[in-house]
């Protein structure tokens, strides 16, 4: 609980910053943008946890644990998204968006 | 009576194809001719041995020849219905097991010199093997389902046989001619068997002929237009017997059956399988007889005697030498159809049923051998027509007397094995129906008449150009015939009346002279007529042929009843029938589930752009989803 700061304000601000995510997931032409993106996403959601831990039940840590999976969890998918950049980077020597449409029909 | 070894029977011919078959590539033909002929001596051996047994040592009680099974349950239904496989010993099985014993053996020692430098040598053997053990199975059967499953392995191992050089395009069709009609017949058979098992509730020989059984007794239980569905039942199964004994009308295959090697024609089609129908109708004899006062027995009668007749006339007119016999093979099964169906039951009235059966034996024993004799004239002048022979007497010696003696013995003339048979026949038909007895008085003119016609035009006649000198077969083929032609001549002092009969007891057999001076004297004069007209090349046959004009063309060309079947297959069913379902099918039913294929790709295509490729597509749909969910939502919770 932070004093002078509601959870409405909080929220609000985790609120954007998940938009800016979705937006820079749509919209960015690099892939590794896109990444920073789904980052982005997924920080909103671990202060969405804390948060509502925080100021609806002081007394449990839930929220707080499962944000902690939710960080190493990313650091997995993070990895693993690189790794699979660079592959693709060797197969085709860019890394942008429309490059990668071969997987359609 | 133990008689547990006599499975052996039919599984030594099995064994026999199963090696002879699998390897018969390997299996040199000298060695494989070999093992034929010594799987079927061991079968042979058996077989006489059981005889021996049954009918001198054990198989009497109390006066009673008695009936032997051994068998366990294939196949289990309910408690009363089930299939059984087994053997089973009564007097006409162990008949039939000596009848597919002495001709499979002498076919088998005969082919060795007959199919000598052939490329399936061995794929014959395999084949003749296969064919015998479906014999014995077939012979031996406990049941009417047993029956039936050996029935089709003979149609199988016949059809494989005549289609034998497969190259040639008469005898590919003429096999599946051969199939097709004896199938179609054999789905009455079917239906007749289900008939029976669904009414009955059994399917084992011993309970359905039982005289006193509940089977017989209850006949008239159920009836379906006027008939008892017993009735019913028997008639649908001897369709399947008519089908497979090639009567009238379904003979049409037994003739075209002849493009097959001639020791199979012997084997086959003279003196097994196609007797199988008047085994089958004798097998469920007590059945025929007492359901419905034998009314399917009157007609088992008139078929017999009408197809006997039929075939006659035709046999006259032919000129392809095994032609002929194929229609006397007809005609004499017709005799043995119309001796079962004049026959009784009880004590001497049974006469129809034991001359039947000896006519069996001993039309086997020479009708075999005037197969193994065509063969063996056919073997020398490489053809098998009438106009290619001649004079053949003075090359062929021994082929000469014994076909004299079958010629003799089918005729009816004492003292040979045909005579004694054929009296019986004519002494039932006498004493039951005296329209069938003039029937068979006249086919037994006909039978020496065509005979001693192709007799006469073989051996004696004018002699013909031969390319090369006929000379006589080899001694693996001439000694077969000598064989056969001592049985045909003392087949007929066998006893049959004392070992054969309907009610089991047996009874004192004696001729009847005065209708066997009549049988004798018509024989004599379609012998001497046939010397009249075919001893020396003359015209005498051309004028008559003339005199009877149109008709003789009728029986010449068979009666024209292939042409009559294509018609009707071709010209209605194919036409008017099949070929609207088949319309209607490629039309309607492929054209649905086209239909609904041909769409599905052209919507597809219609809608393929969808899938960019791009993930960002993808996800801007979907948040963009998730947004308009999440509206109509807060949109519904807020009114």
């Amino acid at each position: 609980m932070i004093a002078g700061i509601s959870i409405y304000e909080i929220l609000t601000v985790t609120s954007i910053l998940f938009f800016i995510g979705i937006y820079g997931f749509i919209t960015r032409k690099n892939l590794i943008s896109v990444l920073i993106s789904i980052e982005l996403i997924l920080n909103a959601s671990v202060v969405n946890f804390v948060v509502i831990n925080k100021y609806l039940y002081p007394e449990m840590l839930q929220g707080v644990i499962f944000s902690i999976f939710i960080i190493a969890v990313a650091a997995a998918e993070t990895a693993l998204a690189v790794s699979i950049i660079i592959n693709l980077y060797r197969q085709i020597s860019s890394v942008e968006v429309k490059d990668t449409e071969i997987m359609k029909y | 009576m133990n008689i547990s070894y006599t499975i052996l029977i039919p599984l030594i011919p099995l064994a026999v194809f199963l090696l002879l078959g699998l390897n018969s590539k390997r299996i040199k033909p000298a060695i494989s001719g070999y093992i034929g002929v010594l799987g079927l001596s061991a079968s042979a051996v058996l077989s006489f041995y059981t005889a021996y047994q049954y009918f001198f040592v054990s198989g009497k009680v109390d006066g009673v020849y008695q009936t032997f099974v051994n068998k366990s349950v294939w196949m289990n239904f309910t408690e009363t219905l089930h299939i059984d496989m087994g053997v089973l010993i009564d007097p006409i099985s162990i008949m039939m097991l000596i009848v597919v014993s002495i001709v499979s053996l002498m076919v088998h020692i005969y082919s060795r010199g007959y199919m000598k430098g052939d490329d399936g040598y061995t794929r014959f053997f395999s084949y003749l093997s296969l064919f015998t053990f479906s014999m014995y199975g077939l012979v031996l059967a406990t049941n009417l389902f047993q029956i039936y499953i050996f029935w089709e392995l003979v149609g199988v191992s016949s059809f494989l046989l005549i289609g034998y050089y497969y190259t040639k395009p008469s005898a590919v069709s003429a096999a599946k001619k051969a199939f097709i009609v004896t199938r179609f017949a054999d789905l009455g058979f079917l239906i007749g068997i289900l008939i029976m098992g669904y009414f009955t509730g059994t399917y084992d020989f011993e309970t359905l002929n039982n005289p006193e059984g509940a089977v017989i007794l209850n006949w008239a239980s159920t009836s379906f237009m006027g008939l008892s569905v017993i009735t019913w039942a028997l008639l649908l199964i001897f369709i399947g017997g008519a089908g497979k004994s090639a009567m009238f009308p379904l003979h049409i295959w037994l003739p075209d059956a002849m493009e097959g090697p001639t020791p199979v024609s012997a084997l086959i089609h003279a003196a097994t399988m196609v007797v199988a129908g008047v085994y089958l109708v004798a097998r469920l004899f007590p059945m025929f007889y007492f359901v419905e006062h034998g009314f399917a027995l009157n007609v088992v009668a008139y078929v017999g005697a009408f197809s006997s007749l039929f075939a006659a006339i035709i046999a006259i007119t032919q000129t392809d030498i095994k032609r002929v016999l194929a229609f006397s093979t007809m005609s004499q099964i017709g005799y043995m159809m119309l001796a079962l169906g004049v026959s009784g039951y009880d004590g001497h009235e049974g006469v129809g049923y034991m001359a039947s059966m000896f006519h069996l034996f001993t039309h086997a024993m020479f009708k075999a051998l005037l197969f193994l004799c065509a063969g063996s004239v056919i073997h020398a002048v490489h053809s098998n027509y009438l106009k290619d022979m001649g004079g053949l007497r003075k090359y062929m010696p021994i082929t000469n007397i014994t076909f004299l003696i079958a010629a003799l013995a089918i005729s009816g003339v004492p003292p040979f094995a045909g005579f004694w048979s054929k009296d019986e026949i004519l002494v039932a038909a006498f004493e039951h129906n005296k329209l069938i007895y003039y029937v068979g008085v006249f086919v037994a003119g006909l039978t020496a008449f065509y005979m001693f016609r192709i007799y006469f035009g073989i051996f004696w006649g004018k002699e013909k150009q031969y390319e090369h000198a006929p000379h006589e077969s080899p001694l693996s083929m001439t000694v077969p015939l000598i064989v056969l032609a001592i049985l045909s001549a003392v087949g007929g002092f066998i006893p049959f009346s004392e070992l054969i009969t309907p009610d089991r007891i047996g009874f004192e057999a004696h001729l009847n002279y005065p209708l066997a001076a009549i049988a004798i004297s018509v024989g004599l004069i379609g012998i001497i007529l046939a010397w009249v007209f075919y001893k020396k090349e003359n015209s005498l046959s051309d004028k008559y042929a003339l005199a009877f004009g149109p008709f003789y063309k009728w029986a010449c060309d068979k009666f024209y009843f292939d042409e009559i079947y294509l018609f009707v297959t071709k010209k209605i069913i194919f036409k008017h029938i099949s070929a609207p379902i088949a319309k209607f099918d490629k039309k309607y039913v492929d054209g649905t589930m086209e239909g609904i294929g041909n769409k599905t790709v052209l919507i597809s295509k219609a809608i393929k752009g969808i899938q960019s490729g791009k993930v960002q597509d993808y996800a801007f749909s979907f948040v963009m989803g998730a947004v308009i969910i999440a509206l109509v939502f807060i949109y519904l919770w807020t009114n």
